[in-house]
């Protein structure tokens, strides 16, 4: 039989949730990072797609909060307890922060793969939610997908295939 | 947003014009190049979010072929030269005058792959001096970086400086197409993307008032 999997799609700089038997996908991951935060036993997930690691150092006032690391992180976590989902059973996986340009710079702007993982990584910390796998770093794209019935997340890449951790 | 908001439709056609130039300048340096015709499109100058940008390749998750640089000086920037693997192959295949020459299994052939980075910058270098002497503003594009991946992974790198100040980037996208007798056809895109303080530099040096 054909089983239509139900996909939710999560743009760029995009926050969103879903209950099994729906899958969360967000495609071409480069410097960005997809982060998801799950509770298997209640069988909800949501996944964030960040790009850069840090609010505070934006001039403007009407910030988008789910572009970066900080702000939508702390939206990511309230917004699945809302979704029933229990702090202390919370695991999170993530992909990305790849750094796509090899050419040697002083600017921040190619480190910021390496900056949105740490970013990513402190803010889990702060919440006391453990990173139970990540793939993160490197020079490739990534288009990811998680199953929050499984807990799987599917990592599939231009020139390595498809992985699964 | 606010300022992109505020774009006159004089506004746009100067950017479309300074798309217009640059492609122009490049399209006539790849023709005497491959000795060849080689067309353009009437360039496209569209204000789009960050999803928009991935649709107008086709999706972030399809494969391109990008040659992107960094534009330092005056007016910064990001500029990209994309082809689709396909088109890059034959791209290739005519410069070095190789049949052989593959993007379908890595490792890829040295040779073919230094031309097309090679080309790229002389595609881009011919693109920002033509407006660099247009609008008098110093610009020097860093070492440009040749990738094959998904158009998400590409595109969003170069996005990170504007991203910092905005949600939407304002793209001048030229399209240079070029036929060789097999009828096999390239069409390879131009992305301007200046960055978000760089316009009104480049307004003012035209002379174009800001509103």
């Amino acid at each position: 039989m054909m089983v239509t999997e139900n996909v939710v799609k999560v743009g760029i700089a995009d926050l969103k949730f879903a209950k099994s038997p729906e899958v969360l996908r967000t495609s071409g991951l480069g410097s960005c990072v997809g982060v998801v935060v799950y509770d298997l036993s209640q069988k909800v997930a949501g996944m964030a797609h960040v790009m850069l690691p840090d609010s505070t150092q934006s001039r403007r006032d009407n910030l988008n909060l789910l572009k970066y690391a900080d702000t939508s992180i702390n939206i990511l976590v309230d917004e699945m307890v809302n979704n029933g989902a229990r702090k202390f059973a919370m695991k999170a996986k993530m992909a990305g922060g790849a750094q796509m340009f090899s050419f040697t710079s002083t600017s921040d702007m190619l480190r910021v793969g390496a900056r949105n993982i740490e970013a990513v990584t402190k803010m889990l910390e702060m919440y006391r939610i453990p990173i139970v796998a990540q793939d993160v770093g490197g020079n490739s794209g990534r288009t990811i997908e998680f199953c929050p019935s499984t807990g799987k997340l599917k990592i599939r890449t231009v020139n390595q295939g498809e992985a699964e951790i | 947003m606010s300022f992109m908001d505020k774009l006159t439709s004089y506004q746009l056609d100067i950017l479309k014009e300074i798309g217009n130039i640059g492609a122009g300048n490049a399209a006539t340096a790849l023709s005497k190049l491959l000795n060849r015709k080689v067309d353009m499109n009437v360039p496209s100058v569209r204000v789009v979010d960050f999803d928009e940008m991935m649709e107008m390749v086709g999706g972030p998750e399809v494969i391109i072929v990008s040659v992107f640089l960094r534009i330092n000086g005056e007016a910064p920037g990001s500029m990209f030269f994309v082809l689709s693997p396909a088109e890059a192959e034959v791209f290739v295949q005519q410069i070095i005058d190789d049949k052989e020459f593959s993007l379908n299994n890595p490792p890829f052939e040295e040779l073919g792959l230094s031309a097309l980075h090679e080309v790229g910058n002389i595609l881009a270098g011919s693109y920002l001096s033509a407006l660099s002497d247009l609008t008098s503003i110093n610009m020097q594009p860093s070492v440009p970086s040749l990738n094959m991946d998904m158009a998400g992974a590409i595109l969003m790198q170069g996005l990170v400086e504007i991203s910092q100040e905005s949600d939407y980037a304002i793209i001048i996208d030229t399209k240079i197409n070029e036929q060789d007798n097999e009828n096999r056809e390239i069409q390879g895109h131009f992305f301007l993307l200046p960055d978000p303080e760089s316009f009104k530099k480049i307004f003012t040096a035209l002379g174009v008032k800001d509103q």
